[in-house]
């Protein structure tokens, strides 16, 4: 009772003062409000923004958790590469152990707190300045930034890029819900184009690579999808390493495991679009057999540098690079997303079609999920448009049989 | 000839306080009120001043704009108060009832053999107008209209609403009666829905189309059974009558006296023992709630109507001129402890985010009126359309009202739709935005714009 009823009286008090909102988002926080409904039904779904929000939350832990162990893990693997030993990974011999922990949360977790205490400093500045209540997108961004920059990017660059995204990405529009373009993704794009060595290449994926290039003790922090831009591969790594994660990579994004698992329960829970999600892996398998077929047909020799990621066979390119993350934590944002069911199909299929076709042809920087999204995020809005005209056009169509 | 009209997309809320198939004749209410909010868009003009003597079914107001349109008392007795509020705007009209009633007689009418204007004017001259609404805009029919189609819900599929098959048993002649009326006010069809597995007294009437309706709520909205039978297009006009408003039509058309008698289910989760109830228009809520009802001090929500489309009342209120449930259920203004994000067991939910409603389908829930939630921007897509079986786009017509674009709201859809139409999107909707209002303000600035 304690707190409350003394969290009401706070709330009382501060009604109406520029601070209110600051201070209901931690109170909302605490407890459900105790508001009712005024006019319209008089009983309401359990489900409110920060609920559907929270799930999504639930799906990205276990990604963060693998994120943080293989942060630690690709470190003392490319140690030991460096030394002429391959590591086999194993999940409780040498994955799972406190040294991997150490490292990992060390670098991983600063990007937590930046990500989300700078995000959420700027969104509460905003809503005192707007007077409206703090908006929970920002929970689910804070979350996934972390998941999709490299382990080493300078957290000054982090802080910067978040200001950048929830600014011009969405403030700007008029905050959550209004956004055009997914704030996540605007975060690394922005990371993206305006530090491209620490976006990039062959350096930034693993822990220590960095600091230690030029010296004695240089490390390899190459991911899989550079290796193949180039036309060789990466020593000691095969299928099931690509499928469980142990591989280098953006934080969050390697297990595709843990991702399905993600998957599995935002489609169960109802909050992630599975037409989304489905659609974007049936574009990349199609883009990927394309590519297939053009070898096949021998278009394309083995000189040609667009050859090595032409070649992977089409199911592969959904377990290297972040084809699937991307497929189910950034495409399936609702906000940005295509808003109709038919729209979604459309939307998820070119965005694995387009990923795919700039992953293959654009070597300097193989991975296009990101651009991908954010292009049909643009056009999201154009492809419910055509979808919705379907239903207008019917209306039409149904008084011109009439009045004929 | 029958057709079946099967719903998949909709949700059947099922709460606890269901009426018990008895019916106890309410305690004689002293004062009956008439309120012209009732009537959307009706700017009420008085007929009879304060101190007044009126019988039943004589006019007390009429419609300001459409002088035919006229709105009667439902019981003999003195016009004792006029309520008015800002600008002088009436509120409501308050009358003291006589211990003996009296009817104003309208004359029989042989409905087989009588012509559509003596149909027409009768409904017009006796109050019965008003039960006639219209769509597009969802309010009281124009009475110059001609009417592509008449649509009668006799199914209702609310949460607890009172259920039509009992409350209009025993009743066919004056269901005759009515639809035989109407069936002359328009060039096409009375379609006339019933349940597809209930007893409809009104399944057996002539002059009509029947319709066997099935599937989870909204199914026995009229609106969606207008949508699925023959929707309305751009400049056509179909009416609508609740099946519970016929019994009033016909029995006027039988004998003559307007008799606002119709039988109330008091239901919900804080009524004791949830019945039904004999009483009329406009009496007083105090009349039933109380006796094996609700605790007089008890933090409980009125709703003359259901939960989903119904007003809230205060206990001192007054039965609303369309309404046949008052609701009562518990006030939910108070704070949960992390009641975001830790499971819920005792709530409805359409999702499965840590919300189990799904794992007990026929579990009937005791909800309040917690909003469950802040109000917020739209951001979740598709949860509407599980919800809402016309062939609209929900979330994109709601957009469309609120940024006033009226062509694309007609492009849309808005002639076809009604407020009640969106309660179901508004129950689940998780931004808690308020959809019946978003419509019904939209329709009403097409009235107004384009008319």
């Amino acid at each position: 009772m304690g707190l409350k009823s003394n969290l009401h009286n706070l709330k009382e008090k501060y009604k109406g003062t520029k601070m209110a909102p600051a201070f209901n988002a931690i109170h909302t926080f605490l407890y459900l409000p105790n508001e009712t409904t005024h006019g319209g039904t008089h009983i309401k779904a359990a489900d409110d923004l920060k609920r559907t929000m929270n799930t999504v939350i639930m799906a990205l832990v276990p990604c963060l958790i693998f994120g943080i162990f293989n942060a630690g893990y690709q470190h003392y693997a490319a140690v030991d590469a460096a030394a002429g030993v391959i590591r086999e990974a194993s999940l409780f011999g040498n994955f799972l152990t406190w040294d991997n922990f150490v490292v990992g949360a060390w670098t991983v977790l600063p990007l937590v707190i930046v990500s989300y205490g700078v995000g959420l400093i700027v969104e509460f500045i905003f809503a005192v300045i707007k007077g409206h209540e703090v908006e929970e997108g920002y929970l689910v961004t804070g979350m996934l930034v972390p998941l999709i920059v490299p382990v080493d990017i300078p957290l000054w660059m982090l802080a910067v890029a978040v200001i950048f995204g929830v600014v011009i990405g969405k403030e700007v529009f008029g905050g959550t819900g209004m956004n055009i373009l997914n704030p996540a993704l605007t975060i690394r794009a922005f990371l993206f184009f305006a530090y491209p060595t620490w976006m990039s290449g062959d350096k930034v994926w693993v822990h220590e690579a960095v600091e230690r290039a030029g010296t004695a003790d240089a490390i390899s922090g190459e991911t899989i999808l550079g290796a193949y831009a180039q036309n060789s591969s990466l020593a000691g790594i095969d299928y099931m390493d690509m499928f469980f994660g142990y591989i280098p990579g953006s934080v969050g994004e390697t297990s595709k495991l843990l991702i399905i698992i993600g998957a599995l329960f935002l489609i169960f829970t109802k909050v992630g679009s599975w037409r989304i999600i489905v659609s974007t892996l049936i574009g990349a398998l199609t883009m990927g057999l394309i590519f297939n077929g053009v070898v096949d047909a021998g278009w394309i020799g083995e000189s040609s540098k667009f050859y090595g990621l032409m070649n992977v066979p089409f199911w592969q390119h959904l377990i290297i690079g972040s084809i699937l993350f991307g497929a189910v934590y950034m495409a399936t944002d609702p906000v940005t997303a295509s808003q109709t069911n038919k729209g979604k199909w459309i939307y998820g299929f070119l965005i694995g079609f387009i990923s795919i076709m700039i992953r293959v042809f654009n070597p300097a920087y193989p991975e296009g999920v990101f651009l991908a999204i954010l292009l049909m995020n643009v056009f999201a809005p154009t492809i419910d448009h055509y979808v919705i005209q379907g239903n207008v056009k019917r209306r039409m169509k149904r008084l011109k049989v009439k009045t004929a | 000839m029958s057709n079946d009209i099967k719903i998949k997309k909709g949700l059947d809320i099922k709460l606890v306080g269901e009426a018990d198939k008895v019916t106890e004749n309410a305690i004689i209410s002293n004062f009956y009120s008439i309120r012209p909010e009732d009537f959307h868009q009706v700017i009420p003009k008085l007929a009879a001043k304060e101190g007044e003597k009126v019988k039943a079914g004589q006019p007390v107001f009429y419609d300001k704009s459409n002088e035919a349109v006229k709105f009667v008392s439902p019981v003999s007795g003195e016009i004792i108060e006029i309520a008015r509020g800002e600008k002088r705007r009436i509120l409501s009209v308050k009358i003291q009832a006589d211990k003996e009633q009296s009817y104003h007689d309208f004359g029989k009418l042989d409905v087989t053999s009588a012509k559509a204007e003596d149909i027409k004017a009768r409904l017009l001259e006796s109050g019965c107008w008003a039960f006639i609404k219209q769509r597009p805009y969802d309010v009281i029919a124009n009475p110059e209209g001609q009417p592509k189609a008449i649509f009668i819900s006799a199914y209702a599929s609310a949460p607890l609403a009172a259920d039509l098959d009992y409350v209009l048993q025993g009743k066919e002649a004056e269901l005759q009666a009515a639809v035989t009326a109407l069936s002359k006010l328009t060039a096409g069809l009375v379609h006339v829905s019933v349940g597809k597995n209930g007893n409809s007294p009104l399944a057996g009437l002539s002059d009509i189309t029947l319709h066997n309706v099935s599937g989870p709520h909204p199914s026995g909205n009229v609106g969606t059974q207008i949508n699925k039978i023959d929707p309305v297009n751009k400049g056509e006009v179909v009416w609508t009558v609740n099946a519970q408003d016929l019994v009033i039509i016909g029995e006027l058309l039988l004998t003559g006296k307007f008799n606002a008698e119709r039988i109330v289910a008091l239901v919900g989760s804080s009524v004791k023992k949830p019945r039904y109830f004999k009483t009329k228009l406009g009496s007083e809520i105090a009349t039933m709630v109380y006796d094996n009802g609700v605790d007089k001090d008890g933090n409980d929500r009125i709703i003359s109507g259901n939960v989903l489309t119904g007003k809230q009342v205060k206990p001192d209120g007054y039965l609303d001129y369309y309404s046949n449930t008052i609701t009562v259920i518990p006030e939910g203004d108070d704070y949960e402890f992390f009641g975001w994000n830790k499971p819920v067991f005792n709530k409805v939910s359409t999702s499965r985010a840590l919300t189990f409603s799904w794992l007990t389908p026929n579990k009937k829930f005791d909800l309040n009126t917690n909003t469950n939630g802040e109000h917020r921007a739209f951001v979740t897509t598709g949860t509407y359309e599980e919800v809402f079986p016309l062939d609209i786009y929900p979330m994109q017509i709601l957009k469309a009202c609120m940024y006033k674009d009226l062509d694309e709201m007609e492009a849309l859809g808005m002639y076809e739709v009604a407020p009640e139409d969106f309660a179901l999107t508004e129950f689940v909707c998780v931004s808690k935005q308020p959809h019946q209002k978003i419509i019904r303000e939209g329709l009403d600035l097409m009235l107004k714009e384009i008319g």
